[in-house]
């Protein structure tokens, strides 16, 4: 345990110099967001009709959902430039322990998902977006953002160990984020849609966590018949910690495996 | 002898490819082995099977006793790995470098220090240790990257092609490392496509191709198979070339002329240096016989090959990476 701790702690280390020296990267993730705050928030602003507040309020929490999984093609991305340049080779023939290198990445890339969560916030802020439930709510609603984030990021350890180069993993994350992102009540209400389409996008775990950020942070929403949607906080948690578990055990495995 | 690595018929396929076809293996501990084949030959594969980096398809592999299959952890901690390519972290500071390894063998904060500091100094990146490794030229990445594999001081050490794309005065430096390891009491295995490097490093050389051992013995055993210097020669015409075979056939020791496809070039291994190079000239002086083209060398991989296997190591695609 202590190694594990010690093996962590140094790996993420690395990972966060690394951050400190590549600050463009950093910019990567937090402008992308920013830009889908302003834009979308314009230009969808000015045709979608939501019922008990305004767009922004009501796009706000998809975006920052948006950016929680797209976080997974940073992290594969840098899973893919390890293998390639003979560094995890060194760190596999090293007595460390096999949990602690893919730990380190995505406990580091949190970081990441942090500035970009801030970024948007204070964009979202200068645009009139609220939270209207308090301090401890919006606290849990970020909370549940980051599980998301973090889950994601194991999902891309796994997608980097597997397609083991750049171009698939770009092609993989975009074949995962948008059909998420866009099957889902991140950038429009669901009212409108036929009723079998409706019930996927009510299931799609992004939407839970949506909805469930939206009920934290008090902002509008239209709450859907199925179970998810009558209680998305529960729904929301349960879903992510599935996938998180999931997500780590296969990656784990995956790391091992030679 | 204790022995530091045994492998007994170790196997290995990628896909259809036949990668290691039952290798054996044996070094003595406080020996060099240099493993001297072409690209493709199966030395990555079989260093990357020691250093638990793949697991194998059949046969065996022990590290200091400890089996690599079995016991992958007890192996780690006895072994140091330098990669074909330089594995250090470019965002890194040459210091934070070793800074990082030494950390995750959990030598503690003060003792890691101060050998990150002694290996800086030993591999002369004292000045550039605050630099981050992006600058660095490509033989100190490689000293970085040898210098990071002896952190913990590892009894065993394996070297993937150390020296390739090395320039002659980095590969010397190198050598002059490795030698200096050896000497206090590193068991090491090398891999390389030079037969020079593992003359200057090796105690034995094994020559492995197509993922078989063909040979195993000291690097002046193997030479001795070979020959001693290399002669090419060219003759005028091919009539010329068939006696020239037949009369360098009686008149030297070495190995029997070959005769190459164009039908007029000739190469031969003498043996007794100046003195059969010379006994050779003057025979085909004698005889007769017109010479466009008379070089000697020393024994090259091809030669080796070519007396080994009666064929130079041909294109072989690239060794696969796991």
């Amino acid at each position: 345990m202590i190694a594990l701790a010690v093996q962590t702690t140094a790996l993420t280390n690395r990972h966060l110099r690394h951050l400190t020296r590549m600050p463009m990267r950093l910019l990567g993730v937090t402008v992308m967001p920013i830009a889908y705050v302003v834009i979308f928030g314009y230009l969808f602003g000015s045709v979608i009709e939501v019922e008990g507040g305004g767009y922004r309020e009501f796009l706000m929490a998809g975006i920052f959902a948006q950016m929680m999984l797209t976080n997974l093609q940073h992290t594969a991305l840098g899973v893919v430039d390890d293998l390639r340049n003979g560094i995890d080779d060194r760190f596999r023939s090293l007595p460390v322990a096999g949990f602690a290198v893919p730990l380190a990445r995505t406990v580091a890339d949190l970081t990441r998902v942090v500035c970009a969560c801030v970024a948007m916030a204070v964009v979202g802020y200068a645009m009139g977006w609220r939270v209207h439930n308090g301090l401890t709510s919006a606290l849990a609603g970020f909370g549940l953002l980051l599980l998301l984030g973090f889950a994601s990021a194991w999902v891309g350890v796994l997608v980097g160990l597997k397609l083991r180069n750049a171009e698939s993993v770009s092609a993989v994350s975009f074949l995962v984020v948008m059909p998420a992102t866009f099957l889902s009540n991140a950038f429009i209400p669901l009212t409108g849609l036929p009723a079998w389409l409706r019930t996927v996008c009510e299931w799609n775990p992004l939407s839970v966590v949506v909805a469930a950020c939206r009920q934290l942070f008090g902002n509008p929403g239209s709450a859907g018949d199925s179970w998810p949607m009558q209680h998305p906080v529960p729904a929301a948690v349960g879903l992510t910690l599935a996938l998180l578990a999931i997500a780590a055990v296969l990656a784990t495995r995956a790391y091992r495996a030679k | 002898m204790t022995l530091a690595i045994e492998i007994t018929g170790l196997r290995k396929t990628y896909g259809s490819q036949v990668a290691l076809d039952g290798v054996d293996l044996s070094v003595p501990a406080g020996t060099v082995l240099g493993l001297l084949g072409p690209n493709g030959a199966g030395k990555t594969t079989v260093v990357r099977i020691l250093s638990t980096l793949l697991a194998a398809d059949g046969g065996t592999a022990r590290v200091c006793g400890h089996d690599v299959a079995a016991d992958p952890g007890e192996v780690r901690r006895r072994i140091g790995l330098t990669g074909q390519y330089a594995a250090v972290d470019e965002m890194l500071t040459g210091r934070e470098n070793l800074v990082l390894i030494g950390t995750l063998y959990r030598l503690g904060r003060r003792a890691t220090r101060r050998r990150a500091d002694e290996l800086l100094e030993r591999f002369g990146l004292t000045e550039a240790g605050g630099r981050l490794a992006k600058t660095y030229s490509g033989g100190m990445r490689r000293r970085l990257d040898l210098a990071a594999s002896l952190v913990a001081d590892p009894p065993v050490l394996f070297l993937d092609e150390p020296t390739t794309g090395l320039d002659i005065t980095n590969r010397r430096t190198l050598w002059a490392t490795v030698r200096e390891q050896v000497g206090l009491g590193t068991t090491v295995l090398l891999t390389t496509q030079y037969l020079e490097e593992a003359d200057q490093l090796a105690d034995r050389v094994a020559v492995l191709d197509d993922g078989r051992v063909l040979a195993d013995g000291t690097a002046e055993e193997l030479k001795r198979k070979v020959g001693g210097e290399q002669l090419h020669l060219r003759v005028r015409s091919a009539t010329q070339a068939v006696t020239a075979v037949q009369v360098l056939a009686r008149s030297s020791t070495g190995a029997e002329p070959m005769l190459d496809a164009d039908g007029v070039s000739i190469r031969l291994a003498v043996a007794g240096g100046v003195t059969g190079i010379a006994a050779a000239a003057t025979a085909l002086r004698d005889a007769g016989i017109e010479i466009d083209v008379f070089t000697s060398s020393a024994p090259t991989l091809d030669d080796v090959f070519l007396s080994l296997v009666g064929r130079t190591p041909g294109p072989i695609p690239e060794e696969v990476p796991a």
